[in-house]
């Protein structure tokens, strides 16, 4: 089997990992920082700010990411504001990520017992302070596992910046593919490529899992026994 | 606005005809109670006489629908109420511990003083070892909560409310979920806090102990309070319910 491929498009076709992984990071830190933010929102004490969290949640997850891309994309020039790819892709997955890091969190914030938010209020600490030194902490460890866990996922989707003509992993494949027109082993290789990046998060998010599975048996053993003192 | 002025002659903690209901439940049906201070006040009752919320009351963990609470002169059921300042009054131990599990004993200890009262480092550090001796678990600052066992854990619960120099304490059941070898380490701690003049409400399923240490025992029955008196009341209870109470506890 002969073929066109070439050190020159394996180099390229790494060159496209490396913005895949890019983008990926730039969707997890900015899309992690605005998740925190509506993690916190839908955990406010005040009504109208959970209310309105909650409808920006509800909106992006019922929205294609596909469909967020081109409104970013196509939708904000045509309002007069010029936006390069890359812009477009980190501001989309920023979303994106946002809203469903932001649920996740939300999740743990309230799986959090409330009673250590009691202990916490009754040692006077205002509400800002038992969140970050009471509650955040500990929702942190049960955050981390499913984190990761989606942090594959953002890596996946980052493909879908293609679109918009990012030239990332899925878009370097295509762009090699024309040339060399050996679609079988290029987009193997993209896979493989994908599969080498999501792998190890997988596999990590997965012993995190195992971990806390372990410590909440732990945990779950020590429980104090239900009260079986009162007088009946 | 209502602010402390804590008469000295007043009670600690004062409820006057207080009501409250979850729902269409009825759980307080006009307590009526003082604690004085430098005294141990015991609250008994059954499950659900609503012993426990009343105390959760005094602590603005609940709020009433009428009524009066008044703690250490400051009135707790007024909506405006400095909430900061009736928790740095008032220290509460719970049934459950509560201790905070990401965090090793000391560092438990020392967090609400220095976050609410400002205390630094050093000697946040110095008032953990204070207490901590105080409660016999000197050497275990660095252990980690689940580490420990039961009766240590809630008595490192009372160490850390301790730590805030609180006026009163109150206790909810804390010996309610510890298996019975260990609620004497902790009826123990409470005990020698009773001896140094500590203002205390304690509610408890333990007879003997009320009896032992309270100056007043209060017992509840279908949100109110049934009988209130010394020790006596249960050697010599004037009221059927209560007879069937004591004699349930045998």
């Amino acid at each position: 089997m002969s073929t066109g491929l070439n050190a020159n498009h394996l180099l390229y076709l790494l060159q496209g990992a490396a913005w895949t992984l890019g983008l990926s990071l730039i969707a997890f830190v900015g899309g992690g920082l605005l998740g925190l933010a509506v993690a916190l929102c839908r955990v406010s004490p005040i009504k109208a700010v959970r209310v309105l969290t909650s409808g920006y949640v509800q909106l992006v997850q019922g929205t294609p990411l596909l469909v967020i891309l081109f409104m970013t994309f196509f939708g904000l020039p045509a309002l007069g504001l010029n936006i390069s790819p890359l812009t477009a892709a980190g501001v989309s997955l920023t979303l994106y990520v946002s809203a469903y890091l932001g649920e996740i969190w939300r999740g743990c914030i309230q799986s959090v017992p409330r009673a250590q938010w009691e202990a916490a209020e009754c040692l006077a600490l205002t509400r800002l302070q038992r969140m970050r030194m009471v509650v955040l902490p500990q929702a942190i460890r049960i955050a981390t596992p499913p984190t990761v866990g989606f942090m594959v996922q953002i890596v996946k989707n980052t493909s879908l910046a293609s679109v918009v003509g990012f030239v990332e992993l899925a878009r370097s494949g295509q762009i090699i593919n024309n040339s060399v027109f050996e679609p079988f082993l290029v987009y193997v290789i993209i896979a493989a490529l994908y599969f080498a990046m999501c792998f190890p998060l997988s596999r990590w998010s997965q012993r995190l899992e195992r971990r806390g599975a372990q410590a909440r048996y732990q945990a779950a053993a020590d429980l104090p026994q239900a009260a079986t003192l009162s007088p009946t | 606005m209502n602010t402390s002025t804590d008469p000295d002659g007043a009670a600690a903690v004062i409820l006057q005809d207080v009501h409250k209901s979850f729902g269409n439940q009825k759980v307080l049906a006009g307590v009526n109670l003082q604690a004085q201070r430098g005294q141990v006040t015991a609250i008994i009752g059954r499950s659900g006489s609503g012993k426990s919320t009343a105390l959760r009351c005094i602590d603005r963990l609940e709020t009433i629908d009428s009524g009066r609470i008044t703690v250490c002169g400051r009135r707790v059921d007024d909506r405006q109420v400095d909430l900061k300042a009736l928790r740095l009054d008032v220290g509460i131990v719970f049934q459950s511990y509560n201790l905070f599990p990401h965090l090793n004993i000391e560092d438990n200890i020392m967090l609400a003083p220095r976050a609410a009262k400002g205390v630094d480092k050093a000697a946040a550090r110095e008032l953990a070892h204070a207490v901590l001796a105080k409660v016999g678990l000197g050497e275990k600052a660095r252990a980690y909560p689940e580490q420990l066992s039961g009766g240590q854990q809630q008595r490192v619960a009372i160490a850390r409310s301790l730590a805030m120099q609180p006026k009163v304490m109150l206790f909810d059941e804390v010996t309610s979920a510890l298996d019975p070898e260990l609620t004497g380490e902790v009826l123990k701690v409470i005990e020698e806090l009773a001896a140094g003049g500590m203002t205390m409400v304690i509610v408890t399923h333990e007879m003997a102990f009320a009896r032992r240490i309270a100056d007043q025992i209060v017992f509840m029955h279908s949100g109110r309070v049934w009988e209130q008196g010394s020790a006596d009341i249960l050697t010599h209870p004037q009221t059927p319910e209560l007879k069937q109470f004591v004699k349930s506890d045998l």
